[in-house]
Formats: C-alpha cells, sequence, structure tokens
C-alpha cells in the first residue's frame, strides 16, 4: 500500500483515536497497580543492606537500612550540590535508604550515590526494631537486660527478646486501656458534675435546694477522684513493670544503644526470615495497621480511628439520606404532576449532583454547624456554653452535610428504577382495586428496592471518598476518642471524627517527615480505594441484575 | 367491610401526603442552599446605616470650639477636648459631665494647634504660644464594683508628664503640630509662627534606683517651606511627616534619620485655585493620608516606592490613591476608624459621610444636621458616630456599618493597596499586624480555578473525546465490555488519592524529567502512527488474523515501551541539550518553574475529568442511529469519513455537554489543587507555575475565619460563584443532552 493512499483511507487517524484510548486505560490500570503495588509492598519486610559510604574527605561510614527508592539523574546535577562525581561520568544512580536511628542521627531517611557506596552486605544478625518513638532502630543486639542484670547473650537472646517484647507489648495494651477508656469515662463522669454545678447557677438555684445538690455533687465527685487515684496507681505500677527490661543493641556503625523494652513494638530479623516467616510478619502488619491506633503525629501504627471513623459517618448518612432520597423520588415520579416545571425541578435535582462538593461544605458549615448548632447549644446545652456543644463542627453535621451531597445520587438511581418498572405492572395491581399507595408501597417499591439500593451504594461510595467538604464540618487530624463507645448515649454525635480521605491528606502534605509518612499514605489510600472500588462494583453488579431481571419480566 | 375500605382510603390520603411534604421538602431544602449562600453574601454589598439617638449640649460645646472628639469601645462615655486646654469626659446619652481636667495651660498661655497621634494610641497634643506642648492621653479604665457590673471610669494620663514639654527652645508660639507615639518614643512635629519646622522626640526613662521619671529629649531642625503649613500629621514610625500648607498643596519629608531630613516631595491636592485643605488625617496604619479641601473634595494619599533608575533605594513620593464622594461643604473634621481603613467626615454644610480607602466606597453621605458641622468621632467597634456642630449640639448615631471592604469594584478589577507601586490584583485576606490592608480580589482566585481547569481540559478533551469515539465506533464489542467500565470505575476514585498521587509522586517525579513532557507528547503520535504503517504493511494474511478493533490493544505495549525509553532517555536529553539540568535552563531563559505546577493539576485533574467526559461522549457516539453510519459506509464513504462527516456532526451536541460536564467538574474540584499546587495566588497562565483557585481557597481559609467577618462572607460568595458557575454550565449541558435524545428518536 502507497503512504498516500494509506494516508488518505483514514487509516492514521484511527490508529490515532484508539492510542488515546490505550493511553487512558493504561493511565487508569497504571494507577491502580500504583497504589496497589506501593501499599502492598509497605507492610512486606525489606532485606536490610548494610554498605560503606565514602565521603568526600575519604572517611567511611557503615550504613544499614532498607533500599527504598533509586533515581537516575545527570551528573552535572549531582555536582552542583557540591557532591565529587568524576568527569567523564553522564549520569548517576542515587539510592534513598530509611536507616532509622532518628535519635541518634537526626534523619532517618538519606539519598546516597552509587558510585560512594561500597559493596552491599545481607548480613543475617542485622535487625529491625519499630519503636514507639523516634521510629525504627537499624543495628545488632548484643544483650538483654533485667533491672541491670543480663539475662540473656548470644543464642537465645533471640526468643528471650522476642517473649518479652509479647509481654511489654501486653502491659502497654493494658496501661492503654486504662488511660484510654477507665480514666476517660472518670474524666467525663467528672465533667458531667461540673456542668451540673453550671446548671445549677444557670436555672438559678439558691438556698437549702442548691446545698443539697452540691453536697451530692461534691460527694460524687469525691468517689470519682478516689477512683481515678486508684486507677493512676495502677498505670503507674504496670509503666514501672514495663521498664524492666532493656535491650543493649549496635548499630551499623559501632555505637551502643539501649533500647527499653517497654518502647518496643516489634523486632525482627529480616535477613533471616524464611518465606513463610516473612508472610507472617507481613500479615501481623497488615492486621496491626488496619485495626491500630495512629502514633507518632500520624506517621507510624494504625489507621483503625480513621476506618473507624469514615464507616460510622457513612452509616449515619445513609441512615439520613435513604428514606428523604426514595421519598423524593417517588414524589417526583409518582405523584408531582408531570410538565415543564417538574421537568425543570428534576433538573436542577439531577444537576445538584454536579455542584463542587466545597460548596456543599461551605452550606453545611454556615447553616448546619452556625445556625442550626448554634440554636441546639442555646435551647439544649445553655450551661456549656460558650464551649459548643453541637455548634462547632462535629460526627452529625458531616453526616448530615454528606447526605445533602449525596441526595441526588440516590434520587436519580431510584427514580431509574421506578422507571424500569413496567407499567403492567401497576396497572394489574391497580385493576385488582388496591390503592395507588398499596400499589406502590407493596409493588412498586419492593420491585425497585434494588435499584434504590444501588443508589444507596453509589451514594455510599461517593461520600466515603469525599474529603473537601469534611474538612469544614467535622473531620480532625487526629480525634481523641472515638465517635461510638461505651459512655451513654453511646453514639456520641457531636464529637470530631477521623476519615481515611483526610487522613492521606493530612499524613502526606501536613506531617512533619514526610518520607517517612509516604508508605503509610500509599497504604491508607490502598484500603480507601479498595473500599471504594469494591462498593462500586457491587453496585454494577447489582445493577446489571437488576436490568437483567426486568429485561426477562417486560419482554 | 366499609370501615377497612375507609382506612384503606385514609391510609392512600396519608401517603399522598407524606409523600408530597417529603418530596417537596426535599425539593425545598435543596434550594435552600442556594437562598442561604444567598443570604450569607448579600450584606457585603449593603452600605452603612445611620440612626440618629440623643442630641444635648454637654459643658462648655457651645461656647468653645471643639479641639478633638473620642469615643471608648464600650459606648458609655466620649471625650471632648477644648481650644481652650480642657478635657471633659461625658456620659452618652444625654452628655453628663463625669469629670473635667484642666490640662494646666499656663497663666497667659493660650493653645495655638491641636494634633493627634492614631486614634487607638489616643494620644493629643496640644501645641502653646511660648514653644512648649501638653501631650494628654485620654485613657479610660474598667472597674468592676460589682459581680456583673461594668464601669468604665475616666483615667487620663500624661505619658511626658503633666507639665508641659518644651518643643521650641526659643520661645515661639506653636502653629501647627503632629504627635505619634511609637514604642516608647512620643515625636512631636511642629512649625514655630516665623515658619521654622520642628521635630523632637521624647523618652521617659525611670531611674532603675530611685524611681524618678527623666523626660530625654532630641530636638532637630527640618528644612523649612515658604508657606505655612496648616496640618501636620506624623506616621507611626516616626519616619514620615506629612504637611498641608495653605496653598493647598501637600508635602512630604523623610523624617527616618531626622538629622539629615528632606522634603522629598510636594503635591498640588487642590483641582481649582484657592481650593485649601481643610483637614488631614491618617488612616489606620499611618501609611495614607485622607486629605479634605474647602470645597468638600476628600481624596486619600500614600507613599510610594520610586522605581525610577537614578532614584536611590527607599525614595518614596506621594500619590494620588483614589477620591471619595464630594461632600457639599467644606471638610472641617475628618476621623480614622481604629482597626479598620475607613473614616468618618463631616462638613460645614451638615454632612456627615462614612468612606472607606480600599474599596474607595462612600457608605453614606447625609444632612444631619442644620448647623455646621465642627467635630466627629467614631467609636473603635464602629457601633457609634458622634457629631458636634457649631453651636455645641452633640448629636449621637448608632451605626452599622460591617462589610465596607468590599464592592463590586474592589473584588473584581484593580485596587491600588497601600505602599504598592501601582493597582494591581492581590488576594491576601489576613496577616498578624493590626494595620494591614486586607487585599480581597477574587481575580486572582478566578483566574486560577480558569487556568487549572484549561490545562485540565487540555489534557482530558482529546484523550477522552477520542478515546470515546473509538470505543464507540471501532472497537470491538468483547474489549469493549471490558474498557468502558473500567474507566468508568475511576469516576468514583476519591480525588484525595489522585492529588495526593500528583503531589508527592508526580510533581516531583516531572520535576526531575522535564524532558519527558515534551518527548512523550512529540513521540508517541508519532509512534502510533509508525505502528500503523508498520500494521498496513504486513501481509494481509497476518493482519487479518486479528480482527478489526483491537488497535488499541495493539498499542499498549507500543506505549509502556516507548515511555520507559523517554523516561530512561530523559537525563541523557538534559546532558545533550540543557547542560545537565533543564529546570535551571528554564530560569535561564526567564520562565518560572515551581515543583507544583499547573501541569502537575492539568494532568492530575485531566485524569479526574477523563472519565465524566468519556462516558458522556461515548453514550452521545454510541446512540447515534445505526442506519445513518450504514448509509454513510454504504454509500462508499471509509470508516474515518463516516467518523468526520456523520458521527462527529450528529453526535457533536452530546459531546458538547460532556465537555461541559467535564469542565464543571474540573471548576470546583478542592482536593487536587490544594495538594498539586503550591495554592500561592498569582494572575498567570505560565504552565510552570501555580495556582490557588476558588475551591483551595475556601478550604485552605474558611476553617479559620471569624463567623460572619467580611472575609467569612466573601469565600462565602467565592463558594456562590463556583454553584452559580458549575450549576449554569450543568444546566447548559444537561439540556442540551435532552434536546439531543429527542432529536434521536425521531431520527
Amino acid at each position: 500500500m502507497k503512504f498516500r493512499e494509506w494516508f488518505k483511507s483514514g487509516d492514521p487517524w484511527i490508529w490515532l483515536i484508539g492510542g488515546a484510548l490505550s493511553i487512558s486505560v493504561i493511565m487508569v490500570v497504571g494507577l491502580l497497580l500504583l497504589i496497589a503495588v506501593r501499599g502492598f509492598a509497605h507492610f512486606w519486610p525489606a532485606e536490610l543492606v548494610e554498605t560503606t559510604v565514602s565521603a568526600v574527605d575519604g572517611s567511611e561510614t557503615v550504613i544499614l537500612g532498607e533500599q527504598v527508592e533509586s533515581e537516575t539523574l545527570p551528573a552535572h546535577r549531582v555536582r552542583e550540590s557540591g557532591q565529587l562525581i568524576d568527569e567523564e561520568t553522564l549520569v548517576v544512580t542515587r539510592h534513598l535508604f530509611k536507616v532509622g536511628n532518628r535519635d541518634l542521627t537526626g534523619r532517618d531517611f538519606v539519598w546516597h550515590l552509587e558510585p560512594a557506596l561500597g559493596e552491599w552486605h545481607y548480613p543475617e544478625d542485622a535487625m529491625m526494631v519499630e519503636r514507639r518513638e523516634w521510629g525504627n532502630f537499624y543495628g545488632y543486639p548484643l544483650r538483654l537486660e533485667e533491672n541491670g542484670q543480663i539475662v540473656a547473650e548470644g543464642e537465645n537472646l533471640w526468643d528471650e527478646l522476642q517473649a518479652r517484647i509479647e509481654r511489654a507489648n501486653e502491659l502497654h495494651a493494658r496501661i492503654q486501656q486504662i488511660e484510654r477508656y477507665e480514666i476517660g469515662r472518670i474524666n467525663s463522669q467528672l465533667e458531667e458534675i461540673r456542668l451540673e454545678e453550671r446548671g445549677l447557677d444557670h436555672r438559678g438555684v439558691t438556698g437549702a435546694e442548691r446545698e443539697a445538690a452540691m453536697a451530692d455533687l461534691d460527694a460524687r465527685r469525691s468517689v470519682l477522684e478516689e477512683q481515678y487515684e486508684e486507677l493512676r496507681a495502677q498505670r503507674n505500677d504496670l509503666q514501672e513493670q514495663n521498664e524492666r527490661d532493656v535491650l543493649h543493641a549496635r548499630t551499623a556503625n559501632g555505637q551502643k544503644v539501649a533500647i527499653k523494652v517497654g518502647d518496643i513494638v516489634m523486632a525482627s530479623k529480616n535477613n533471616a526470615l524464611s518465606l513463610a516467616g516473612k508472610a507472617g510478619f507481613y500479615w501481623h502488619r497488615i492486621t496491626d495497621f488496619l485495626t491500630g491506633y495512629p502514633r507518632e503525629a500520624n506517621t507510624e501504627g494504625g489507621i483503625f480511628p480513621a476506618i473507624f471513623g469514615t464507616v460510622v459517618m457513612v452509616l449515619i448518612m445513609s441512615v439520613l439520606v435513604t428514606p428523604f432520597g426514595v421519598l423524593a423520588a417517588i414524589y417526583l415520579r409518582e405523584y408531582a404532576r408531570q410538565g415543564p416545571i417538574l421537568r425543570m425541578i428534576r433538573v436542577s435535582v439531577y444537576n445538584l449532583a454536579g455542584v463542587p462538593s466545597i460548596v456543599f461544605g461551605v452550606f453545611g458549615l454556615g447553616f448546619f454547624v452556625y445556625m442550626l448548632g448554634g440554636s441546639i447549644d442555646e435551647l439544649f446545652f445553655p450551661e456549656r456554653l460558650p464551649a459548643p456543644t453541637f455548634g462547632t463542627p462535629g460526627l452529625f453535621w458531616a453526616s448530615l452535610t454528606l447526605a445533602l451531597l449525596t441526595l441526588p445520587v440516590v434520587i436519580v438511581s431510584t427514580e431509574e428504577g421506578l422507571a424500569r418498572i413496567p407499567r403492567t405492572v401497576r396497572e394489574g395491581s391497580l385493576a385488582l382495586g388496591a390503592t395507588k399507595w398499596e400499589t406502590l408501597w407493596k409493588v412498586v417499591v419492593p420491585l425497585s428496592a434494588p435499584a434504590m439500593m444501588t443508589g444507596l451504594i453509589l451514594a455510599v461510595a461517593r461520600a466515603a471518598g469525599e474529603v473537601a467538604p469534611l474538612m469544614l464540618v467535622g473531620v480532625v487530624k487526629l480525634a481523641p476518642s472515638l465517635p461510638v463507645d461505651g459512655e451513654f448515649p453511646y453514639v456520641h454525635l457531636e464529637r470530631k471524627i477521623m476519615h481515611l480521605g483526610f487522613h492521606i491528606y493530612d499524613v502526606g502534605f501536613q506531617s512533619p517527615n514526610v518520607e517517612a509518612a509516604r508508605p503509610l499514605v500509599y497504604a491508607t489510600a490502598l484500603t480507601l480505594v479498595a473500599l471504594i472500588l469494591i462498593l462500586n462494583l457491587s453496585a454494577i453488579a447489582i445493577r446489571n441484575r437488576l436490568r437483567e431481571k426486568y429485561r426477562s419480566e417486560s419482554d | 367491610m366499609a370501615r377497612r375500605r375507609r382506612s384503606r382510603y385514609l391510609a392512600d390520603g396519608a401517603a399522598r401526603w407524606m409523600v408530597r411534604a417529603g418530596g417537596g421538602g426535599v425539593v425545598v431544602a435543596l434550594a435552600l442552599i442556594f437562598v442561604y449562600l444567598f443570604s450569607e453574601v448579600l450584606p457585603l454589598f449593603k452600605g452603612a446605616s445611620v440612626e440618629r439617638q440623643e442630641s444635648y449640649v454637654t459643658a462648655d460645646s457651645g461656647t468653645t470650639a471643639p479641639a478633638y472628639l473620642a469615643l471608648e469601645r464600650y459606648g458609655e462615655i466620649g471625650m471632648r477636648y477644648s481650644r481652650d486646654g480642657e478635657l471633659v469626659y461625658f456620659r452618652l446619652g444625654d452628655g453628663e459631665v463625669i469629670r473635667r481636667i484642666d490640662l494646666a495651660v499656663p497663666e497667659g498661655v493660650r493653645v495655638t494647634s491641636v494634633g493627634n497621634g492614631e486614634p487607638r494610641a489616643r494620644r493629643v497634643a496640644l501645641g502653646l504660644s511660648d514653644g512648649t506642648a501638653i501631650i494628654v492621653e485620654h485613657n479610660h479604665e474598667l472597674e468592676f464594683p460589682e459581680m456583673g457590673v461594668r464601669e468604665v471610669v475616666p483615667d487620663p494620663s500624661f505619658p511626658v508628664g503633666s507639665e508641659p514639654v518644651v518643643v521650641d527652645d526659643s520661645g515661639e508660639a506653636l502653629t501647627a503640630i503632629a504627635v505619634q507615639k511609637s514604642r516608647d518614643d512620643t515625636g512631636v512635629a511642629a512649625q514655630t509662627a516665623d515658619g521654622r519646622m520642628l521635630f523632637v522626640r521624647y523618652r521617659v526613662r525611670t531611674g532603675f534606683l530611685t524611681g524618678d521619671r527623666e523626660i530625654e529629649r532630641e530636638s532637630y531642625d527640618l528644612p523649612a517651606f515658604g508657606t505655612p503649613v496648616t496640618h501636620l500629621q506624623l506616621s507611626a514610625n516616626l519616619w514620615n511627616l506629612i504637611a498641608a500648607d495653605a496653598g493647598g498643596s501637600l508635602i512630604y519629608w523623610d523624617i527616618s534619620r531626622p538629622a539629615e531630613a528632606v522634603m522629598r516631595d510636594r503635591r498640588e491636592v487642590a483641582g481649582e485655585p484657592g481650593e485649601s485643605i481643610t483637614s488631614l488625617q491618617f488612616l489606620n496604619g499611618t501609611f495614607s493620608a485622607i486629605v479634605g479641601t474647602a470645597s468638600g473634595n476628600i481624596s486619600q494619599w500614600f507613599l510610594v516606592r520610586d522605581e525610577t533608575e537614578d532614584a536611590g533605594d527607599n525614595i518614596f513620593y506621594l500619590a494620588r490613591a483614589r477620591d471619595f464622594e464630594q461632600h457639599p461643604g467644606a471638610i472641617t473634621a475628618i476621623q480614622p476608624e481604629y482597626t479598620r481603613k475607613g473614616f468618618v467626615a463631616v462638613d460645614d454644610a451638615g454632612y456627615l459621610g462614612i468612606h472607606y480607602g480600599t474599596s474607595a466606597r462612600t457608605l453614606f453621605l447625609d444632612q444631619v444636621s442644620e448647623e455646621p458641622l465642627v467635630g466627629v468621632a467614631v467609636s473603635p467597634v464602629n457601633e457609634r458616630i458622634l457629631v458636634e456642630g457649631r453651636e455645641g449640639t452633640i448629636t449621637e448615631f448608632d451605626l452599622w456599618n460591617e462589610h465596607p471592604e468590599t464592592s463590586f469594584r474592589a473584588l473584581w478589577s484593580k485596587v491600588w493597596y497601600e505602599g504598592r507601586s501601582d493597582p494591581d490584583y492581590v488576594w491576601q485576606a489576613s496577616s498578624g499586624s493590626d494595620s494591614f490592608e486586607p487585599k480581597y480580589s477574587m481575580v486572582p482566585l478566578t483566574v486560577g480555578t480558569l487556568k487549572a481547569a484549561f490545562f485540565a481540559m487540555l489534557f482530558a478533551m482529546p484523550l477522552a473525546i477520542a478515546g470515546a469515539i473509538y470505543t464507540a465506533y471501532f472497537m470491538s464489542p468483547s474489549l469493549r465490555g471490558y474498557v468502558k467500565p473500567t474507566i468508568e470505575v475511576m469516576e468514583a476514585l476519591p480525588t484525595v488519592i489522585l492529588g495526593f498521587l500528583a503531589g508527592l509522586w508526580l510533581a516531583p517525579f516531572l520535576e526531575n524529567h522535564i524532558p519527558v513532557v515534551f518527548t512523550v507528547l512529540v513521540g508517541l503520535p508519532l509512534a502510533f502512527l509508525v505502528v500503523a504503517w508498520a500494521w498496513a504493511q504486513l501481509p494481509r494474511g497476518v493482519r487479518s488474523r486479528i480482527p478489526g478493533g483491537w488497535e488499541a490493544l495493539i498499542l499498549m505495549p507500543v506505549i509502556c515501551l516507548l515511555v520507559w525509553g523517554l523516561i530512561e532517555l530523559s537525563p541523557l536529553i538534559e546532558i545533550w541539550f540543557f547542560d545537565g539540568s533543564m529546570r535551571q535552563w528554564f530560569t535561564d531563559i526567564g520562565i518560572t518553574y515551581d515543583q507544583r505546577n499547573a501541569l502537575v493539576v492539568g494532568i492530575a485533574m485531566g485524569f479526574a475529568v477523563i472519565p465524566t467526559i468519556f462516558s458522556i461522549a461515548e453514550d452521545a457516539v454510541f446512540t447515534v442511529p445505526k442506519h445513518l453510519t450504514q448509509g454513510s459506509l454504504a454509500l462508499g464513504a471509509t470508516p474515518w469519513q463516516t467518523v468526520t462527516r456523520i458521527i462527529l456532526l450528529t453526535a457533536s451536541p452530546g459531546i458538547f455537554s460532556a465537555v461541559m460536564i467535564g469542565f464543571g467538574r474540573a471548576v470546583g474540584e478542592t482536593m487536587i489543587v490544594l495538594m498539586a499546587t503550591g495554592n500561592s495566588p498569582v494572575v498567570n497562565f505560565n504552565i510552570f507555575e501555580g495556582m490557588r483557585t476558588l475551591s483551595a481557597n475556601i478550604a485552605v481559609e474558611l476553617p479559620e475565619t471569624a463567623v460572619n467577618s467580611t472575609h467569612f462572607r466573601i469565600l462565602f460568595l467565592a463558594g456562590l460563584v463556583l454553584f452559580a458557575m458549575t450549576f449554569i454550565v450543568n444546566t447548559i449541558a444537561e439540556v442540551v443532552r435532552q434536546r439531543l435524545r429527542t432529536k434521536y428518536s425521531s431520527l
């Protein structure tokens, strides 16, 4: 085929637009792969590399850590930054190492140029210690001491260490239990008493009545204070027990370090692990991540409160949005008089789905939080003012705002479902003498329930991923307590929550140590993407089944 | 039976009402969003309202001229200096004198001039006929005699001692005086009767052991000026002295180094000959001077850095920034607001004017008195105004003036802000300092929004539309079944994830591989064509094994390989053509390169809108009636001709609405821009610089704004603008789509 002829046939254009599609698909798949690979890789125990780094002045240091990433740069740029590269080299590779030991060196991530590095070893004895503070430690274990007495050294050291870490973790869990729940409960009861006292002032109770009330409050308070002292003693005791063991270790450079076993979350000799061992370790870290609480300004530990906050918020939103969305859809489709005005209303309602989410956030903050919340506070919680209860962003307002945001989604989906019900079914029901309501309630609504379900799932998926409005109406980077707990009234609608999407933004962009937080952000992103993809795919599946069902029925 | 039927009908009726109420309620609730946003924004554009309260005569207001009037923030007492050298604290409401302080003007000496400092410093200087001055602070204190009772108590003080301090050593009368407080120093500038200009600094030192107060005095002679000056004002840092002379000129001395003080500038204020300056005051912060003239003109002046070549560093000149609505009479008194850039002015025709600097608004101008007015005071919280007439009648007004900072012009056109060399579009809503001038220009934000959306559409439109046409028309149905849901699922992907990848992965990656952007842009289409050509050269037998509609799949490995290759090549290209660093090269040729820039946003946000555009455009193309395309093919048109002449034409409204909806989404997107740009509100279209969008601005600033402040309402306005913009765009798109649907069904 001649080139001109070929060009005139238009085939090249078809290939070009085909290429555009390929690019889009590759980007989509590539993005998902990027998140999946980085997210999953975060938990895999990395090999610990030991190598030497020679500085410009000829001195050598030994580093031990995980290799995080590598990149190739023009040598010129590296030379500009003052590092010595000989003239012939055009490009150099540099590696990013996570070397931990932030307490000793100040930086736990360092770039090193390939030419400056010596040979890479993977020492079997190298260990990685995850600590509650100061990030990871990389080095070699020396001995284990209990109250200053050596208890293990050499061969049996590792098993003994693991046993003691387990003990320390149990102790830590108990301390946490006391601090987070038991002391928290006492504090909230004390707060209650303080509010009752203010309530007395507020209602203007005086004289004997007041004295009786005060005496009662004081009695309750002293009981609580006693309990508090008891708990505190208990906690201090546990803490003391937790100080018992100390692990002595050395860094790759030979510096001696003492680490309290109580500060260790886990220790592992990554290079010595078998594949099964690695898999176990992997599983352990994933569960820790999903069920643990964040540590170190959210840059380490788990994301449980964020998952929990997201789920609770989305549930409350569902409760709010479903009845209203369904009611509105039924009204628009079944009761309202069809005509140009209704068509306009319908287009407007649909278009609300396209209004930027931040606008809903602005509305939520102004109307719900400040106006409604402010009025609720004045009516029901005057004794707490000026500290706001509902007049500040919180769980309920977040849910309500998102319910408004996702209302169009539910309405559209339900209307579609209602429209899909064959007319014959309705007419049959009416012909048998059922009233309109009975037809609706007993025939049409059950038939269109899957469509409502689809709408709800889509709404939930959208709400779970929405962040911008939540930044205004209720999420925080670190919530002191979960929105649901054992305290009356169990679901605390006024509390602020943590949220997966906001967690990504916050940890990725507001944290002091972005490099350290990055893997965690990928893992969080993976969790969120997985959650949303599952929700969407199930919505699609339900929709497809529904379509099949009615296609066969209406034929 | 009948009862049962009745209850059934009752239930039916109840249900009807419930559904109507519920459904209608939802519709109303959604409308409420618009109404509420609008109601929050509306007060921004209301002027000021003034309500007359009591009128009375206090102390000797009828007999002596007022030298200065002031109010305190609780609205309980007022202060009045008289020309006789008396300070009177009087109760608001009835004018009853609470305390009368004789300022101890010595026997045989007259008050010859009066000057005031910044209102919040509450400092007034009286220049005397013997070359001395009395400096007073009309302070007050709060006392709480019992629970819940607050009392405002006069507490005047004399910062440099209650005895008059010497200003002129030779004892000439002071014909004009200015005072200002600057940290520990008190600065006084004055003109003597024989035409000399003086600048004196006083500093009070308390003896370390003795506790005695000792006043240090430094005095400087300033370059004098021919005509006598009538008004003097000192800036708060004691660096600048502004004067009005009898000829209607404004004069500026640079006294930052008082020993080498120079007169830098002199400008005519008067528009007509003989129009004298009758009032001169600094606005809050003492950066701008407000000048009132005998014919009622009011203008704002400030110092602007001289940026011409031969001017030295820190040389300033006086610039007339703006004029306000003219008063019918000569301006007799001006008082600036305490914390904002506004002021109140009165004239001898009995008119009261409330003006604002930044927005050049005159919020109120009306006759409030039959008498010519001679004095005015505004309360520190802008809730009350006090005016005094020539006959001594003091009248109080309640004032509502919450949002003078905004006007349509202040929001959307260039504004000359204090100290800037030119009028400009600036968004800078807050700062730590009290004398900060908030800059609320929506232009940088709107431009940023459009810039982000533009680059996103530039990236997304070709890919999405081309991909949609291909998927709908050329792709094999089995493949289509996978491709379409894959791209559509992306629509549900949270944008926070795209934003985070753009900010933390893409931005640094692109910064290190700038050449890739260009090589991919050129390389990919070329590669497609090469592959297509090569494919056409393959023997028919090989080609026919793979049916049509699989081109996209064949291209995928090609794209992956090529992009990988170009990334690897990138450092080498930088070495060969750009001396090792393309970023440096950009800087050298004068292009700014930010790490988080419009390119990154364009790609990330383009990614977010591709599924939207793709999905709608694909539907539009796919539903083009088959008989049209088949007819075209049957008449001998090639598939590509059919696409360009039939499909594109018929589906163009659908594609248009897809683009509109995509645009609407790009305009309102928040998280991506928040994370992938530096959020700096600049006005330009450079692809390698960042921007700040309306939505990101709301997300950043709204949580930290005081409720119902101007800033708060302006952010609501930004929300309303976004709402209206996307709502209109979406509605147009939806209407176009509906029309298309009707058209198809009739074809």
